[in-house]
């Protein structure tokens, strides 16, 4: 039965450079698995620098579940294997051929075969990854049951991707995905949409799924407040969660028999000459994608959103997980009286700036300029203002800061995810990087129940 | 400003680890960060940040607490020359009310910055904009003639034992202004109270005695101001919580900016409120001889300081209660007490100090079992899942 949900706690931030509704193909040359994409991973490498590969070879797999492999997106050469400090595997880097070949893995109607061999054939092509877990937002485990599994279907955070138009035309991978995923679960496969907008067939006409509408400011796209509002995650559940491009994966394994890592990706951001969207490859290199589009001077190139992205270089590569690339500029200045002078056109979720007069649809050019320095915790009652969930955020995060098990458990750290507290890290006016103190409590559970 | 930028870039390092004023950094920080917004930009998390910061918040409240400070001074001279029978004009009030408070404001806002700088220094933090607030607050707390010493040693009290020994802004379980009050209070009552502290160099023959002090003596009615004047703040009292009328204008300021908790205030206004009509009603059956019980309730809200509190000094978030149910708890139970201890106490004539400072104590206990009915919840349904 679907269900139409309202979240009144968020906020949306226009941010300037939107993506234009236009898709141009790319050659990006170069592609990159980074096992800093997946949390929790341990990878064991299975190439060498100057292996040749196929589309879907086995790059590395994670030494604690060593059936979860990651396998190549293209068919090429591999051109570097980067490590970083203590010789951990930062990136695995693949030259492609012009020529692209796969390594054939069946086709099959996901309908009519058995769980097990879905779960196996999705293992073994390195398609299995795209599928991730909550509690603690790591690749799911092929062994667990999940009680459901949620498909977000729209992007609300800044400059988030339209996902209607990168699943247009696609309805038949779609549905095979979703049939693939009806099988890994005992439960209801959801996906989730927002209320009002004219969505993509693709979305509306699917089978076997339930839809449920969202209405309200950013997080309402998030799949944690999804998941929250739909069916919360109880101690010792598990649900699973994906993005449409990451079932468009799953389907085109059962309908081509191949890991066709194909992603839509939009490159977005104020600084950007003309966003718009590209038609390219999972971990993508970005430099010829941003060549010749973004205006001079100091900026900062985002895999992902300005909210929870990571900072790449101009020659990095995009995220596994990541449908945008944003580019803002650097904030790396002194302001005079900043804090004082009224601040016309300084966009700020308090009211304390008089920029709200100029109401909702104002769009800002941000900067990544910390506006302030760093506090002890002195405000309350904010982080509730745009935090959907039926958690109280500052009593969790002060019980990861204090490290206290027991606590994080009893106030609903299974249900969260370090994205869940992006806008709140966003709003604070302490400045503490509440992300990373989110994401030490994550693992830290994790190990405690491993 | 290229230049002024170019100078402290030229001195800085002198200031940092290893520099000849290393012992100095926090303080050149705090000037440095006063004059500039710093060029941090972020490293983890979020790319992009509010521009809201603890400065931009404080001086929000800051701002707030200026039309009563304004009023304050200008009320200072104009009881005084009331008591001594002069006429005088708003800018003679003003300037001998001037006079009187600005040397409090400097005192409070000196000794208790030199501390905040002190301990930022020992610690290797930065100064906290926390005390923007509570300096500016104190002065407004006091009786006018509150002799200069006497503010120096409540301050540091107040910053030292009332906030440091905790950790500093953001970790103190009172308000660090009213423990100066409290301070002021407990240690020389006799400055702090009786009809002779109101009004500055009161004439002697004037009854210098705030309409709180006459009911605590349970003098009838009709000696009280008119609910107009106690509302405007045409009254004797500490210097910032005479007008009712100036505080909620502040209130506004508080509240369009969203920097001060709206839970907060109301609920202070409606359990003082609710109280005070209860004792309206059982007044005459229960205790006839009690003036207090019969003042019509709405005058609790516009006498001594039940507004200033309910709006400035309820709502500091670092010693409220965090949580927002807890903040109507909260809230409710400081209008309930200060209405309790100014009816039924019969030593204190003002109850509103009191009641914040103990719901201060209380606020972690309250916001507890908030957060407790909350892991309830989700044990509960954890039960029924597995069920």
């Amino acid at each position: 039965m679907s269900k139409t949900i309202t979240i009144k706690q968020g906020l949306n931030i226009n941010l300037q450079g939107e993506a234009e509704k236009i898709i141009a193909e790319v050659e990006a040359g170069h592609y990159a698995i980074k096992p800093i994409d997946f949390h929790g991973v341990f990878p064991k490498l299975l190439v060498h620098e100057g292996d040749k590969v196929k589309a879907g070879t086995q790059i590395f797999y994670d030494k604690y579940r060593d059936n979860i492999k990651f396998s190549s997106p293209v068919s090429g050469t591999v051109k570097e294997i980067r490590r970083g400090a203590k010789r951990a595997l930062l990136e695995v880097s693949i030259e492609a051929d012009a020529e692209q070949s796969f390594i054939d893995f069946g086709i099959a109607d996901p309908n009519s075969i058995k769980r097990e061999a879905i779960v196996e054939k999705m293992l073994e092509s390195g398609v299995w990854p795209v599928i991730r877990q909550r509690p603690y937002t790591v690749i799911a485990n092929p062994n667990d049951e999940p009680k459901a599994i949620f498909i977000s279907g729209f992007d609300s955070a800044p400059l988030g991707v339209d996902f209607d138009l990168i699943v247009h035309g696609q309805g038949e991978a779609f549905q095979a995905g979703v049939d693939a995923l009806k099988k890994l679960t005992p439960g209801i496969v959801h996906l989730n949409l927002p209320a009002g907008d004219a969505n993509s067939k693709v979305f509306t006409n699917s089978k076997n799924v339930q839809i449920n509408f969202f209405k309200g400011p950013h997080p309402a796209g998030n799949i944690g407040t999804q998941i929250n509002k739909l069916d919360p995650i109880n101690k010792g559940e598990v649900v699973w969660h994906l993005k449409p491009q990451e079932v468009l994966t799953i389907g085109r394994l059962f309908l081509e028999g191949r890991f066709n890592a194909e992603r839509i990706i939009a490159l977005t951001g104020s600084e950007v000459i003309k966003p718009r969207y590209f038609k390219t490859k999972i971990g993508a290199s970005i430099a010829e994608i941003v060549k010749e589009n973004v205006i001079e001077g100091n900026v900062r190139y985002i895999s992902g959103n300005a909210l929870t992205g990571r900072k790449i270089d101009k020659v990095g590569f995009v995220g596994f997980f990541d449908n945008l690339i944003t580019v803002i500029p650097e904030g790396d200045y002194y302001e005079f009286f900043g804090w004082a002078l009224p601040g016309f056109g300084k966009f700020s979720f308090s009211k304390s700036f008089p920029t709200f007069l100029n109401g909702k649809n104002k769009k800002f050019r941000l900067n990544t300029n910390l506006h302030g320095g760093e506090r002890a915790f002195v405000m309350t009652g904010e982080m509730e203002k745009v935090f959907p969930f039926d958690i109280y955020p500052m009593q969790l995060i002060k019980s990861i800061m204090v490290e206290d098990i027991d606590a994080m458990e009893q106030l609903g750290i299974y249900e969260i995810d370090e994205e869940d507290f992006a806008l709140v890290e966003y709003i604070d006016t302490s400045k503490t990087e509440i992300q990373a103190i989110v994401r030490k409590g994550i693992d830290a559970m994790r190990k405690e129940m491993s | 400003m290229k230049a002024l930028r170019n100078i402290i870039d030229n001195i800085k390092p002198q200031f940092e680890k290893g520099g000849k004023f290393s012992y100095l950094q926090s303080t050149f920080e705090a000037f440095e960060t006063f004059l500039y917004v710093p060029n941090h930009t972020t490293k983890l998390g979020s790319h992009i940040r509010d521009h809201i910061d603890m400065k931009r918040t404080m001086s929000v409240v800051v701002i707030a607490l200026i039309p009563a400070l304004l009023f304050g001074m200008w009320n200072v001279g104009y009881q005084h020359n009331l008591s001594h029978g002069e006429a005088a004009g708003i800018i003679d009030n003003f300037l001998f009310g001037l006079i009187k408070v600005l040397p409090i404001v400097v005192v409070s806002y000196g000794v208790g910055l030199g501390i905040e700088f002190i301990f930022a220094q020992f610690r290797g933090h930065e100064v906290n904009e926390g005390f923007l607030v509570s300096g500016m607050l104190i002065p407004l707390l006091v009786p006018p003639d509150t002799p200069l010493w006497m503010v120096a040693i409540a301050t540091a009290f107040a910053v030292i034992i009332g906030k440091e020994v905790f950790g500093g802004t953001g970790m103190n379980i009172l308000n660090p202004a009213l423990t100066a009050r409290a301070f002021l209070f407990f240690a020389y009552p006799s400055d702090m109270s009786g009809d002779k502290v109101w009004i500055a160099e009161k004439a002697d023959a004037y009854s210098g005695a705030t309409p709180l002090g006459n009911l605590l003596t349970n003098q009838p009615f009709e000696t009280l101001p008119s609910a107009s004047d106690m509302f405007w703040g045409f009254i004797p009292g500490s210097i910032g919580e005479t007008s009712t009328f100036l505080i909620l204008v502040g209130a506004v300021i508080l509240l369009l900016t969203g920097i001060g908790s709206w839970r907060i205030m109301l609920s202070v206004f409606v359990g003082g409120f609710g109280l005070a009509t209860l004792f309206n009603f059982i007044g005459p059956y229960v205790a006839p001889d009690n003036a207090y019980m019969a003042l019509p309730a709405y005058y609790h809200l516009i006498m001594g300081g039940f507004a200033f509190g309910a709006v400035f000094m309820a709502t500091d978030p670092v010693s409220a209660s965090q949580t927002n149910k807890g903040k109507w708890i909260y809230g409710i139970l400081i209008g309930v007490m200060a209405v309790l201890i100014r009816v039924l106490n019969p030593a204190y004539p003002e109850g509103m100090m009191l009641a914040i400072l103990l719901m201060n104590v209380f606020a972690p206990l309250i916001d507890h079992y908030v957060v407790e009915g909350n892991i309830k919840k989700r044990m509960k349904r954890a039960k029924l899942a597995s069920a």
